[in-house]
């Protein structure tokens, strides 16, 4: 017998019992279901990540105190006030490889003017921020290395906050409030808009670390310290200038462990990737145990399926049916299952990632191999699970099938 | 020989239950020439069916010879089977073994769906087969729409759409009125007179009147085997019963 026409009776048993093929496919849908939407929304994440670490520039280092290993998957933080004001002074004097370094200092408080108020987080910065991140002010200036060395009581405002307090007003030359602080606002950032984790990049104050750790904080220590290298070209040199002179300066024995670590922009995007290659691993395998489940129900029902037929296919050995023939009409159906349950489920979870992009402002990547290779995987399993029970109908007896009720 | 459509020797069938050994056939030895209409009659257990499934080579006798047009039957595999069930034989049952989900027309074309014939010319075959059973205005029906007598004739239909080598029909009149059996009867002689070889169970001895021989079973074994010197014509018999209302 042709292909066609056994796909046509394959299709009609599948047609005949509406509820039921849907309930069988129903493990197979919800596997693919959730790999199409996992990888979709993991994709999107780790493209995201590399969007926003691209920004940052690709010789910029990072250099952060405690120890950060980065081995497999695995990341631990060791916090630790390792950094000081002074480390990052001379690595801006005696490493040739950096040219601009910035260190950076946090602290959460409310900015005040008058009788308004907006919660924002005080980034602490040096006067190379501007360069370092490329994003400049719009109005007024930034501030100086004079300022930053004389911890003047002088702020940025992004432009979110000077909307907030100011309305249309021109913020540059007033007076807000950190803290109980009276600071002098000396300029507003040009408008950023939010990153791709829907994040306001505006909604931040930046003053000199200085003044943020003496004024606000009270900390002596920094939380970041960004170092640009001269060019791309000579990331390793500036990094190994660094960790040198740290190492000098934090008196490490050689072979001990240090105290602060260094990460480029592609050292944090390969551990995103290794996350995200960890995450889809764990959540494959998890839908790889549904659509194996899905499996067991197709073999189920088809067991089902072959039972309740028996007589029939007597009917079909009795007029010239070979085994084979069986098989295939069998099989045929356990395909036609596992696949339109396969392509119900990646409908499904296109369908869901497209209405979590919209409504949770998350971008989303539907990656068309991975799609593939769960419907293809589906059929796969439809396949295996479905030969069983087409196995077993294709080696029937014509006269013992055709004696069954 | 050459005129010898079946040829049996030493035909033996043992069903084994495990403590008992049914003996179903023990050692029939019959020949049926082209052209034959024959009657296998015999009392309940006797064998016929056993002998008939055999014949129609849908089970496998324990020990013998079976020639099914000087080939020999009983070695081949499962695939080859299939395809002389396909193309050499047309079986008929008592309980019609339609697919209930296709029309009758559909039903008398499934052989062909297995001996890859094209779709038109498995269509015009199935019409063909079905308008010289007297079916042809009922092709689109379902089973569940026809009459016991109409089933059946779909079912002959379906068992000679390949052109077979035999007919074999196992009572195929048992679940038929008296009427409705004498029509089955007349279409049995009309192909019998058109050339075609079959074979055919009944309990009845009226039924058996229809055949040109007559065979006997008896636990198994071939009792009595003799030529009908006086077959009844069926077509007059149908002309003498009161006209019963008009099905077809
Ligand atoms: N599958 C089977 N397993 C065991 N014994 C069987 C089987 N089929 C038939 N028999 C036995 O074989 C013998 C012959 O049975 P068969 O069906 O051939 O008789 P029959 O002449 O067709 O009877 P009937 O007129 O009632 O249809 C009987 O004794 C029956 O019990
Ligand atoms: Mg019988």
């Amino acid at each position: 017998m042709r292909l066609a026409e056994s796909l046509e009776i394959a299709l009609e048993a599948v047609a005949r019992h509406r509820l039921r093929s849907f309930l069988t496919a129903l493990g197979i849908i919800i596997g693919v279901f959730s790999v199409i939407t996992i990888v979709a929304v993991g994709a999107g994440a780790q493209h995201m990540m590399q969007e926003s670490f691209k920004s940052f520039g690709t010789n910029v280092l990072w250099l952060l105190p405690g120890s950060h290993v980065l081995g497999g998957a695995r990341i631990s933080i060791t916090m630790s006030n390792s950094l000081t004001p002074e480390d990052a002074e001379a690595i801006a004097k005696e490493c040739p490889d950096v040219i601009y370094v910035s260190p950076a200092a946090f602290t959460g408080s409310p900015v005040v003017h008058g009788n308004q108020n907006w919660s924002t987080v005080v980034n602490g910065v040096g006067q190379t921020f501007p360069v370092v991140r490329s994003w400049y002010p719009a109005q007024g200036a930034f501030f100086t290395e004079a300022e930053v060395t004389m911890a003047a009581k002088v702020c940025v405002l992004g432009r979110t906050v000077a909307t907030k307090l100011f309305g249309r007003d021109d913020p540059v030359g007033r007076t807000v409030r950190l803290k109980k602080v009276p600071f002098r606002v000396i300029g507003v950032m040009a408008a950023k808009g939010q990153t791709g984790w829907g994040q306001d990049q505006d909604d931040i104050v930046l003053a000199p670390y200085t003044t943020v750790m003496k004024k606000l904080s009270g900390q002596t220590h920094l939380a970041a310290v960004s170092c640009t290298a001269v060019s791309a070209s000579r990331m390793k040199q500036a990094s190994e200038q660094i960790t040198a002179l740290l190492r000098r300066r934090h008196r490490i024995q050689p072979g001990a462990e240090q105290d602060f670590s260094i990460l480029s922009a592609k050292d944090v995007l390969a551990m995103v990737d290794k996350i995200y290659d960890t995450l889809i691993l764990f959540l494959g395998s998890v839908a790889s145990i549904a659509l194996l489940v899905g499996g067991i129900g197709i073999m189920n029902i088809m067991l089902v399926s072959v039972t309740e037929r028996i007589r029939e296919i007597g009917i079909r050995l009795a007029v010239g049916a070979r085994g084979r023939d069986i098989l295939l009409q069998f099989l045929l159906e356990a395909l036609l299952l596992s696949v339109s349950g396969g392509l119900l489920g990646l409908l499904a979870g296109v369908g869901i990632a497209q209405a979590i992009a919209s409504t949770l402002n998350w971008p989303i990547l539907i990656d068309p191999g991975s799609s593939a290779i769960a419907v293809l995987f589906a059929a796969g399993v439809g396949l295996a699970f479905g030969f069983l029970p087409a196995w077993r109908a294709s080696r029937l007896d014509p006269i013992q099938a055709l004696r069954s009720e | 020989m050459s005129n010898d459509v079946v040829r049996v020797e030493e035909l033996r069938k043992v069903y084994d239950l495990g403590e008992v050994q049914v003996e179903a056939l023990c050692g029939v030895t019959l020949s049926i020439r082209r052209g034959e209409f024959v009657a296998v009659m015999g009392a309940s257990g006797s064998g016929k069916s056993t002998f008939m499934n055999i014949l129609g080579c849908l089970d496998r006798p324990t020990s013998g010879r079976y020639l099914l047009e000087a080939k020999d039957v009983s070695t081949m595999a499962r695939d080859e089977l299939a395809s002389i069930r396909n193309t050499r034989i047309g079986f008929v049952f008592q309980g019609f073994n339609l697919l209930h989900r296709m029309s009758a027309v559909q039903n008398v074309e499934l052989p062909m769906l297995y001996g890859d014939v094209p779709k038109t010319e498995r269509r015009k075959r199935a019409v063909e087969s079905l308008t010289a059973v007297g079916l042809g205005e009922r092709q689109g029906h379902h089973p569940n729409q026809l009459s016991g007598g109409q089933q059946q004739r779909v079912a002959i239909a379906r068992a000679l759409v390949n052109r077979p080598a035999i007919l074999l029909a196992d009572e195929p009149t048992g679940n038929l009125d008296s009427r409705t059996s004498v029509e089955i009867l007349e279409l049995f002689q009309r192909l019998h007179r058109d050339g075609a070889t079959i074979v055919m169970v009944t309990h009845e001895p009226d039924i058996a009147e229809y055949c040109s021989r007559q065979i006997h079973f008896r636990d198994g074994e071939l009792v009595d085997d003799r030529l009908n010197p006086h077959v009844r014509d069926a077509a007059a018999d149908l002309a003498a019963m009161p006209p019963a209302h008009r099905r077809a």
